[in-house]
């Protein structure tokens, strides 16, 4: 502080500050109390779970909820068919979004502008209406009730190319040259030099892809319809659906669906805050 | 065997010739070679069904037979049917509160763009909702929003009505019910956005003004606002986009019920489709929300983007 403040400015300031919290902790609440209420509803067992004002600290915690759960829904196969899907599509994502960055960012071609504004344009495109379709195709290759129909389309997607390709664009070209220099191919070029150093975008595609390909839901529900190859975001509408009165029970199944997405989450909350830097500029 | 002695067959030749059968495909060759399942995939799951079903959508299309076509007559039947009538109506509804979203969204990330001790745990959590499974988020708000939930038992309890609600069984109310649950979904991502746009301003900017002594609202319309103009574009056509798309939380939450007043342009071209199997119909109501939403964009970009230049 530059020049001392009188003491009433002081407690002004105290007040903003004051208020700057209430409001804060205020929306705080507001975001995250549905997640807090179903937990609390989850781990406890007595009482009217909507009885009013909330109780978010359980008399008698216990797990009997979430054993319960198991007991009524086969939600350890929702688990992996989620952990299933959720791993190949990053996996492939990874790999077909950080091919296609690569001539994108580092070789000259004929047609790469074209390449690029075709791709530029699926992000106008409004493809949330292509689920009809991309059903329809589902049903003539056969790939309806498969996990391949879930993951296909998903799998290619502009905004991981142009992560990836602005990753490229960073790695220095002596590099690059001095590989081609000794003799090595260009796919060697991108599996020797590109992808390890663009291991931090990478993470950050995989956590985003992680998180999204966990908590998809419409296409999933659309392609599947044998409860037995659900993921867990699709499934657990089984349980409220089956058990629409079994409040917590089917709250400790809401808390087993969104837990692995939220941890994720909380441990890798920079990428989340961060990776948007790009976008804005 | 030892060829190198082979007079017939001098190794330098052998090794010329292997060399030649493969030689290195032309830079040209190698980048398509890399891009090919990235374009296939988006040939196959995002061109062609655009394409493919605009067409479909003037067809008379069951699946097993080929498409037949029939001009208009299924944009006919579509603006006939009420019901697609009030999803058109719903999804304007929609529109109207995307304002309010923004509002929220920016005076948010101004709230959390200091240094107060905790702020980051703040942001999280304002983030929470974002990254929630929307099937979940259903759930939640099912029980929220039951008419012995805890909005009506808070309501009671304060004595602000004295019957219960239904808020999602009221025709009257149903629709913005969800709509609050969109918005409640959006808040948080809108304001990372936001967030990312403040800390790009140079702080020096505000600086200077602050010694010029202009006061904090000058600060926010005359430096910000405009500074933040082009994430204010963004976020302005990301969310009357969504807007005209909203699908997952009528879904979820009501299934376009009571009756079919929480019926969108989507979830009708969802109901269309996938549960009636009536695709031609569907394709022509999403085809329908594909030129509000291509319309809409262009507004955004017409009468955001001059103003603060």
């Amino acid at each position: 502080m530059p020049f001392k403040l009188r003491s009433s400015q002081r407690n002004a300031r105290r007040l903003t500050t004051l208020l700057h919290y209430a409001a804060l902790v205020a929306i705080a609440l507001f975001c995250a109390f549905p997640m807090l209420w179903t937990l609390a509803t989850a781990i406890g067992t007595e009482g009217n779970v909507f009885a009013f004002p909330p109780t978010l600290i359980p008399e008698k915690p216990s797990l009997e909820n979430f054993a319960e759960v198991f007991r009524v829904i086969e939600i350890g196969k929702y688990y992996w068919n989620s952990i299933w899907i959720t791993f190949w599509t990053v996996l492939w994502t990874v790999v077909v979004c950080s091919l296609a960055a690569y001539p994108l960012a580092r070789l000259k071609f004929k047609g790469r502008q074209l390449v690029f504004s075709v791709i530029l344009v699926t992000l106008m495109l409004p493809t949330e209406v292509n689920f009809l379709v991309n059903f329809i195709t589902m049903t003539k290759l056969g790939l309806v009730n498969t996990h391949l129909g879930v993951i296909l389309p998903t799998i290619a997607g502009a905004i991981g190319i142009f992560m990836m390709k602005s990753a490229f664009e960073e790695v220095p070209q002596d590099l690059i040259d001095a590989a081609r220099v000794d003799g090595a191919s260009e796919l060697r070029v991108f599996w020797q030099i590109m992808l390890p150093l663009a291991l931090p975008q990478i993470a950050t595609l995989v956590i985003f892809t992680t998180v999204t390909s966990w908590n998809n839901f419409l296409w999933p529900g659309v392609v599947l319809t044998k409860s037995e190859l659900m993921p867990l975001a699709v499934g657990i509408l089984e349980l409220s659906g089956t058990f629409g009165s079994a409040t917590r029970v089917i709250a400790a199944g809401a808390v087993m669906t969104i837990a692995p997405a939220l941890i994720v989450f909380f441990f890798t909350q920079r990428f989340f805050m961060r990776g948007f830097d790009g976008a804005v500029k | 065997m030892d060829t190198t002695a082979d007079p017939l067959h001098p190794p330098a030749v052998n090794k010329h010739r292997r060399r030649a059968t493969r030689a290195p495909l032309t830079t040209t060759a190698q980048a398509w070679l890399f891009l090919a399942p990235a374009l296939l995939l988006l040939l196959g799951f995002t061109f062609w069904p655009v394409l493919w079903g605009s067409y479909l959508a003037f067809t008379e299309y069951k699946v097993i037979t080929p498409p037949e076509w029939v001009g208009l007559k299924n944009f006919e039947e579509l603006f006939e049917d009420e019901v697609f009538i009030t999803s058109l109506k719903n999804s304007l509804l929609y529109l109207l509160i995307v304002p309010f979203i923004q509002l929220g969204a920016l005076l948010l990330a101004v709230l959390v763009n200091n240094s107060l001790p905790g702020i980051k745990f703040f942001r999280a959590a304002f983030y929470v909702p974002v990254v929630t499974s929307v099937s979940v988020v259903g759930i939640m708000w099912g029980w929220m929003y039951n008419e012995q939930g805890l909005i009506n038992a808070a309501l009671q309890w304060l004595r602000v009505i004295n019957e219960p609600i239904g808020w999602l069984t009221d025709d009257r109310i149903a629709l913005f019910a969800v709509m609050f649950v969109t918005m409640w979904r959006g808040l948080g991502w809108y304001m990372v956005l936001y967030l990312a746009g403040l800390q790009a301003i140079p702080k020096d900017i505000e600086e200077a003004a602050v010694l010029d002594g202009a006061n904090r609202w000058q600060r926010f319309w005359r430096i910000t606002v405009p500074m933040l103009a082009p994430t204010i574009l963004l976020c302005s056509v990301l969310s009357t986009l969504a807007a005209m798309k909203v699908l997952e939380e009528v879904l979820i939450l009501t299934r376009g019920g009571p009756m079919s007043s929480t019926f969108t342009g989507l979830y009708y071209a969802y109901d269309m489709g996938i549960r009636s199997f009536n695709f031609p119909r569907a394709l022509a109501a999403s085809l329908v929300v594909s030129v509000f939403c291509i319309f809409v964009a262009w507004l955004n970009f017409k009468f955001i983007q001059p103003r603060h230049r």
